[in-house]
């Protein structure tokens, strides 16, 4: 058996995404290659190349697939998948957009999104919004596999010593054509690694109020994320959105704040290991699972707590 | 102009579901079903296509039990012209369904299938992708927002980063997202009229797929149950436990 991992990164550095990727694949097995496709992208081989149980990397570097188009990166999959037993990406948008192609064209199924390697036929995954836990066995000659990162822990970036391999190929023409990204530049920590997260809902009623979270995230150096709710209201972007269609994230601590915790929302972080509710309706489901529940208007609850927070700093001083 | 639009029967999204005694699923006898929500936002889509004058028929197809008929008719009810149904009993692997609607696809000869990103029972993420990839079509997968001129559309789909815009030849399957519009409710004449409307039934047998499960479902478990219900009195004692008892600040 031998594992080949799609990796996700952005050109320049690897998405902690694959990190945890690899952590499955060593699960299974741990003879892993891992793919690395896109241009310019000398570091992100070479971060891949040091990287805890990466035995090769596969490298395309070409400005024709800078932008890693699900129509693009399928077709490097087909061609290098007659070598490996099972291709492992993450279940981030990026694996989910391009690793049913490739599966379809090989006239695979694929799994999504496990959350644990049971046998390297079988893998256990959340279906119904995390609300039942399946076993599910693949009997495919391939195995498509994309994983949550939050359920694995993430291998080592250091201490690695794989090799590194130009692979030739022949890319086919494409009928989409890329035209422009829209990233959100923030200094904070990428949602789906914080070790903190403050995520608001409808409760902050409009967009310029959400901006009460930046204090506290900025003083526990934590992540923002929202409620579908709130992106549907406009009061924050597509990308911050936790939930069973928007992110999943598993924090050390998760602040739900002015959120009544719809199963969808709930779906998306409760996992997480400490999680705080701050709603003033004490009905609200979000309560039935947070280890610490405040009831109380928001907006006299956030700035206690950071004059809280000021507080504890100055002690730590 | 002509839109393909998948849709799938699936439990009502506000129903808590519950899982069978001996492991096997989950239950759905006497449960209140619904059209998949993703797939609400497909049909809504190529409704608002064909009222703006883009498009010149909406054919609606499901794959699922005679039931699955209900699903179809509220499509219709919202405005699509007429229905397919591929009748199975059994339960379909997505790369299953993506061979049912590439068989259907090759009948129907659209410009365009649209179909939700995701069915909200299995949470698979797939069918879209598989089904542009048997097709040897380009995908436009997440969307948000939806131009067409002529044979090429403009979409913005939602990624973990933000926005991404792509340039798409047609024909083209594209997977939506919730925010891609706001699903219209029909109104009760329109479900009266969608009654008439025509509605195929088809046997998934006469259409010579491989539907074989590669995919075993060998059991379905509740998660574990996560005790929460603590109350703290004010947000002094929330910092203080967070930082002395929990040790996460």
């Amino acid at each position: 058996m031998s594992i080949l991992v799609i990796a996700e990164h952005n050109n320049k550095s690897l998405k902690a995404s694959t990190f945890n990727t690899i952590k499955a694949a060593s699960e299974i097995d741990k003879d892993i290659d891992v793919l690395v496709c896109g241009f310019n992208n000398d570091d992100v081989v070479t971060a891949a190349s040091k990287t805890e149980g990466v035995s090769k990397v596969l490298e395309v570097n070409d400005r024709v697939i800078e932008h890693q188009l699900a129509e693009q990166v399928s077709q490097l999959i087909v061609n290098l998948s007659k070598n490996y037993s099972h291709v492992l990406a993450p279940s981030t948008t990026f694996g989910k957009n391009l690793m049913p192609r490739a599966a379809a064209i090989l006239d695979m199924s694929q799994i999504s999104d496990i959350s644990a390697v049971v046998s390297p036929d079988t893998f256990v995954r959340p279906i119904y919004a995390g609300n039942a836990i399946a076993t599910v066995q693949s009997s495919d000659k391939i195995k498509f596999i994309t994983v949550r990162p939050t359920s694995f822990e993430s291998v080592e970036p250091s201490g690695g010593n794989a090799s590194i391999e130009k692979i030739s190929y022949n890319l086919n023409d494409v009928k989409t054509k890329f035209v422009k990204r829209q990233e959100s530049e923030t200094e904070r920590p990428e949602l789906g690694n914080a070790k903190i997260i403050i995520s608001g809902g409808r409760g902050l009623e409009s967009a310029e109020n959400f901006k009460l979270l930046n204090e506290i995230a900025d003083k526990l150096n934590a992540a923002i994320g929202a409620s579908r709710a709130a992106v549907d209201a406009g009061y924050i972007g597509n990308e911050y959105q936790v939930g069973q269609t928007g992110k999943m994230v598993a924090p050390e601590l998760y602040i739900a704040v002015g959120i009544s915790g719809a199963i969808q929302h709930l779906a998306g972080m409760k996992e997480s290991k400490i999680i705080v509710a701050i709603n003033k309706d004490e009905e609200a489901p979000i309560f039935g699972i947070a280890d610490y529940g405040l009831k109380a208007d928001l907006f006299e609850a956030l700035p206690e707590i950071s004059k809280e927070l000021d507080l504890l700093n100055d002690i730590a001083k | 102009m002509k839109i393909l639009v998948a849709v799938k029967r699936v439990i009502d999204y506000n129903v808590q579901i519950r899982v069978k005694a001996d492991n096997s699923g989950i239950e759905t006898d006497n449960v209140k079903m619904s059209m998949n929500p993703p797939d609400e936002n497909a049909v809504e889509e190529a409704i608002k296509l064909k009222t703006s004058g883009v498009v010149s028929e909406v054919v609606v197809v499901s794959i699922g039990l005679e039931k699955s008929q209900d699903t179809i008719r509220s499509a219709m009810a919202m405005g699509a012209d007429r229905g397919i149904l591929v009748k199975t009993d059994q339960m379909l692997d997505p790369l299953a369904v993506a061979k049912t609607l590439k068989a259907i696809v090759e009948k129907e000869n659209p410009d365009m299938v649209l179909l939700g990103k995701q069915a909200i029972d299995y949470d698979c993420n797939q069918t879209g992708q598989m089904l542009s990839a048997l097709l040897d079509w380009p995908q436009g997968c997440f969307v948000s927002r939806l131009g067409v001129k002529d044979q090429t559309i403009t979409i913005s789909r939602e990624i973990d980063e933000g926005l991404e815009e792509l340039e798409i030849q047609l024909p083209a399957v594209v997977t939506c997202d919730l925010r891609l519009n706001e699903p219209r409710f029909a109104s009760l004449p329109n479900i009266m009229k969608a009654k008439k409307k025509p509605l195929d039934i088809i046997s998934i047998d006469n259409l010579s797929v491989d539907t074989n499960s590669r995919v075993k479902y060998i059991k379905v478990e509740e998660p574990p149950v996560r005790k929460g219900g603590a109350m703290v009195a004010d947000a002094k004692e929330l910092i203080q436990k967070l930082k002395y008892e929990a040790k996460v600040i």
